[in-house]
């Protein structure tokens, strides 16, 4: 730490990071454009300037860039000394600026307004014409509006050099400058949507948004956990109207950091959508109409069944509502609402967490990572924020490098030029090629099975007790050793794999080579992706019992309760129609209309994740708790208010904190039900919030009562305390004059770390392992006739509930299966021909040089065809009277292999 | 005892004066003005009965930017944005709650394209409370209101129907992007 005085005031701060964090980091204002913390620092706008004084009695100083200085031990330096020439740079930025704030979707939260006013520059002097821009077609989530931009280039820095996306650039040159494609089109990257909050004013607006656009003060916020998949990202969603209207990202560094992929933010659309279940409904028989029913009556029914039922619990509820149906049913009647086989893995990775000397890794630890391994994951599609993180990590090399050369780690262009493309091992074992392969040392593609081998013989030959496994081929063997030696070399290696291989012996073999790299002192990173954003809350919550699906399914009890779930992707289509047809009575809870749903005999109205609160259990153990957005309209409750009797979510979060080992955490996630500040709740809406006097003026111009949250914490209320006085329960960062999202260094204890107050969430798992064992090396290989089953995951389509969303389809496609083009040819396969799947149905098939010969990639959750049909092996054949379905749109899939023709 | 008599007196004086100036009054010009039937002046910037008008070329102007509403400080004024097929923003809905409203002009004062005004109508009052509430077939005029000349889109860079880009007020062509001329 060096003692450094800016206009007077004593600061001590850290030499390694540059001036301007180190100055936002003491909560002064300074400007700026181009630096983002979580892309260091290029210099381009001139925002930064402030004046550094040679010694103390130097008078007049020298102007230097804020980002593109190290603080210096006994430096004094000056903000309001700069000022002149900031407005200066502000102004000229501002002479091609259009005259758009009104109709621009970044008015209001915009950067650009913020440092203008920050500046002083009032009033345009310069009458010179304004430079325009025509824009881009950029796909369907993002907007372009190219005459706003300033060019601070951080769009760039963000799509090309964070996120490694390549269809998007500079063109043109000096005030003509201009961002976007070589060609119109939709943006590639699965992160573009964080392109709306790094660029400093609208070039880049959310264009879901935009359709059902309000201002960022008339939203109705809460701190909430994005229930898209197994990484638990912190978002912010914000409702109007009672409908929700969009989703940012809400800082955590241990999750999330700046970060979210774009099926977390436009993927919501669900909640808004008509196929929600808005009413209680019931059925006396199978196929009759659904009858309105009362919603208490409809409650008392749903009790009466206590006892009498069994319940199926599900991966994408929150632990609350899975908890209150297993009280109601009975433990020995509450099964696991997923696959038998994933049921498995979900338990297999809470086995490695708690019993192998590793260290469960957070993105953080990921993004520090050194050498990576990815085993048979896709992660792009799987645990989307994972491969943004593992992108950064083989970044470190460069950082390295710079550390040697004496450079500082946030000088990003320069540190780029002296790594020329260098970069930290990152090895990567899958079945297809994956969207990570650019980054990859080596990309092996063979069958998960393989993989697993390779794996194993990985971990013995980094340490000869672990068990070894014999004929790999020479390929083989170089790449073992490749990867062996790249790891141990490693100061924090990485071991990533997950259950989307569905492949017991793929963990077994992470396991082995982080419990390989354990010295006894320095336990190896470990990530295991799951599915779903409560997978493994759910996992923990069966405790080790053996009530799988499977055993539900054929359980003979006439009476069944399911949980927000659609059975139908969860099992064999035949299993779960035998099973419903056994029934004599079954209720369903869910938010939208599902085929299980519709075969109900009492359907009640679920809340989403925007209208309900709880916990969610992520990939790592962590425990979340997220708060709801806004109230749902009656009768819709969450579900574990349907399922209890007059209790707050708390108190059900109390009795699984009392459940479950470890399970006391759960109650430090949250301040308590009672919590206030200076009397009042924390409101969820900002202090500006407007239309409070009009907005329901049409139904009665007698004003309601304000909406009560029994629940507590927070209330549904522009009244209470600022977050900025409390952050306690952070919600939308905002600090006076910083109306944008940058306000949100305010918050932080220091530029890029830890909030100051928010919780990060809680560890459920307890890692304190520190022996090694060894699972052995046994891979059951794939036998049978036919074609090798490969899944393919898509982040767009593959997840249930954000399939629904309409922004989220016109990124989608329908069910399809993959082919080796040789082997395509041996089925007389076209691209334009479709392929019959054993017993189901026909899908279009999309020639991949990257599937092996004798496997088939087949599409999961993908509209047309049921991922839980499929066996080990399938038979395939030319379909006949092939018509290519309407939703089946392979532009969508972006895979480097692709062959069109 | 005279001190008392004297102060009875100058009461019973000041009475018959106050008569007399009174009676005086019937020969000066009324004040009270015979409203309805007299219609008094209104001044043109008097804070009656807001609007929203059109510009010149007989578009709505409320660009459904919510300045007005959260410069309300009574928040009397809900709307939602909508854009036509060509990107031109305007409000979906533009609902003003009369029976708050104080008519204090800050919507007016916040409004970036001129389209919401106030006008010297004040005959607004209602038997029934609900139907002070006014939605936008109610506000909008079909002229320009106070301000004659002022058009929003002609000046902002944003392209609407009819207007592309390069073609506002004091903006040049849009650039080649695939130059690198000076």
């Amino acid at each position: 730490m060096v003692k450094i005085t800016v206009d007077g005031k004593v600061f001590e701060v850290d030499p390694n990071n540059n001036l301007l964090q180190e100055i936002l980091s003491q909560q002064e204002d300074l400007p700026y454009f181009c630096w983002h913390p979580a892309m260091g620092s290029v210099g381009s706008c001139r925002q930064c300037a402030i004046i550094e004084y040679a010694n103390d009695e130097d008078q007049r100083g020298r102007q230097v860039m804020a980002c593109m200085t190290s603080p210096r031990e006994g430096g004094r330096y000056s903000i309001a000394a700069a000022a002149k020439f900031r407005a200066q740079a502000i102004e000229s930025i501002m002479t091609k600026h259009p005259h758009d704030c009104p109709v621009c979707e970044e008015g209001g939260e915009c950067h650009l307004q913020d440092m203008t006013v920050m500046s002083g520059h009032t009033y345009r002097r310069y009458d010179g014409k304004k430079v325009t821009h025509t824009n881009q077609y950029l796909g369907p989530f993002i907007g372009h509006e190219m005459n706003r931009c300033i060019t601070c280039y951080r769009c760039v820095r963000y799509y090309k050099d964070y996120a490694g996306g390549k269809d998007f650039g500079p063109q043109a040159s000096h005030n003509h400058t201009y961002f976007g494609r070589f060609q119109e089109g939709p943006l590639e990257s699965e992160f573009s949507g964080n392109l709306v909050e790094v660029c400093p004013t609208g070039v880049f607006t959310d264009k879901v948004f935009s359709k059902h656009y309000s201002r960022k003060w008339d939203l109705q916020t809460a701190p909430s956990v994005c229930a898209a998949c197994g990484v638990g990202c912190n978002i912010t969603p914000g409702e109007r109207y009672g409908t929700l209207r969009r989703v940012v990202n809400r800082f955590n560094h241990e999750v999330n950091g700046y970060f979210i992929c774009d099926k977390g933010r436009f993927g919501t659309g669900y909640v808004n959508s008509d196929e929600r279940i808005r009413v209680a409904m019931t059925r006396t028989t199978r196929d009759a109409n659904p009858v309105l029913t009362d919603p208490a009556a409809a409650k008392a029914q749903l009790l009466s069944l206590k006892g009498k039922a069994i319940g199926i619990g599900s991966p994408r509820a929150s632990l609350e509502s899975n908890y209150a149906l297993r009280e109601l049913v009975g433990a020995e009647n509450f099964y696991a609402g997923v696959s038998d086989v994933e049921f498995g893995l979900l338990n297999q990775v809470l086995d490695i967490y708690q019993n192998r000397p590793v260290n469960i890794a957070n993105i953080k630890d990921i993004e520090d990572s050194d050498a990576v391994l990815i085993l048979g994951e896709d992660l792009t599609n799987t645990a989307a924020r994972l491969a943004l993180a593992v992108r950064q990590s083989a970044k470190n090399l460069a950082k390295e490098l710079a550390e040697q050369a004496k450079f500082p780690a946030w000088h990003d262009a320069a540190i780029r030029q002296l790594a020329m493309g260098r970069k930290s091992p990152v090895y990567i074992l899958a079945g297809h090629a994956t969207r990570l392969d650019d980054i990859a040392k080596k990309v092996h593609i063979a069958s998960a099975q393989d993989s697993a081998r390779i794996g194993f013989a990985v971990a013995h030959a980094l340490d000869a007790s672990a068990p070894a496994v014999s004929g790999l081929s020479e390929a083989e063997q170089a790449l073992v050793d490749s990867i062996a030696a790249d790891l141990k070399a490693a100061k924090r290696p990485l071991i990533i794999s997950g259950t989307s291989s569905l492949e017991p012996a793929l963990l077994n073999a992470a396991a082995n080579i982080a419990t390989a790299l354990f010295d006894g002192d320095k336990k190896a990173n470990l990530a295991l992706t799951v599915p779903e954003a409560n997978s493994l809350g759910l996992a923990l919550l069966m405790q080790g019992s053996s009530n799988t699906l499977g055993k539900a399914l054929s359980s003979g009890k006439k009476t069944a309760i399911v949980l927000e779930n659609d059975l139908y992707r969860r099992a064999p289509s035949a299993q779960v129609d035998a099973f419903i047809e056994s029934l004599d009575y079954l209720a369903v809870l869910d938010s939208l209309q599902h085929p299980t749903g519709e075969a109900a005999n009492l359907v009640l109205p679920a809340a989403t994740f925007a209208e309900s609160s709880g916990t969610f259990v992520n990939y790592e153990g962590r425990a979340q708790y997220f708060y709801s957005v806004f109230k749902p309209v009656a009768p819709i409750l969450a579900s574990c208010k349907w399922l209890t009797e007059g209790k707050k979510t708390q108190e059900i979060t109390a009795q699984i904190a009392a459940l479950l080992p470890n399970g006391e955490v759960l109650n430090k996630l949250t301040p308590g039900p009672d919590f206030t500040v200076a009397g009042m709740r924390v409101p969820r809406q900002q202090h500006r919030y407007s239309g409070r006097t009009a907005m329901r003026a049409h139904i009665n111009v007698h004003e309601p009562k304000q909406e009560q949250d029994e629940d507590g914490i927070l209330a549904y209320s522009m009244e209470g305390v600022p977050a900025l006085k409390d952050s306690t329960v952070f919600n939308t960062p905002w600090a006076p004059g910083w109306n944008s999202n940058q306000a949100l260094f305010k918050f932080e204890t220091a530029v890029g770390g830890p909030l100051k107050q928010a919780t990060v969430g809680e560890h459920l798992i307890v890692a304190n392992a520190s022996s090694k064992s060894w699972y052995a090396a046994d891979v059951q290989q794939v036998s049978g006739a036919g074609y090798r089953v490969v899944p393919l995951y898509h982040l767009f389509g593959s997840e249930e509930l954000t399939a629904r969303s309409e922004a989220i389809q016109a990124k989608a496609t329908s069910a399809y299966v993959a082919l080796n083009p040789a082997d395509a040819e041996k089925l007389g396969l076209g691209v334009t021909d479709g392929v019959q799947v054993q017993h189901n149905g026909s899908v279009p098939v999309l020639l991949r040089d990257s599937i092996l010969p004798g496997s088939v990639g087949i599409s999961v959750g993908l509209k047309g065809l049921n991922f839980q049909n499929m066996s080990a092996t399938v038979e395939l054949n030319k379909a006949n009277d092939w018509q290519t379905p309407k939703d089946w749109r392979s532009s969508n899939i972006i895979v480097s292999d692709k062959r069109d023709i | 005892m005279l001190k008392a008599i004297g102060k009875q007196l100058y009461v019973l004086w000041s009475q018959v004066v106050t008569l007399a100036l009174v009676f005086t009054h019937l020969f000066k010009k009324k004040d009270t003005v015979e409203y309805p039937d007299v219609m008094p002046y209104m001044f043109p910037r008097w804070r009656g009965r807001i609007i929203l008008t059109r510009d010149p070329d007989g578009e709505e102007r409320c660009v459904a930017c919510n300045l007005c509403a959260v410069a309300c400080p009574v928040d009397c004024i809900a709307l939602q944005k909508t854009e036509d097929e060509n990107g031109r923003w305007y409000p979906e809905f533009f609902r003003i709650n009369f029976s708050r409203c104080i008519m204090c002009g800050f919507c007016e004062e916040a409004c970036p394209t001129h389209a919401i005004q106030l006008t010297p109508d004040f005959e607004m009052a209602e038997y029934v409370r609900q139907d002070m509430v006014w939605e936008k077939q109610h506000l909008l005029i079909s002229g320009t209101g106070k301000y004659h000349d002022y058009n929003f889109y002609k000046i902002a860079g944003k392209a609407i129907g009819g207007k592309g880009k390069g073609e506002a007020r004091n903006e040049l062509p849009p650039v080649d992007r695939r130059s690198l001329l000076p």
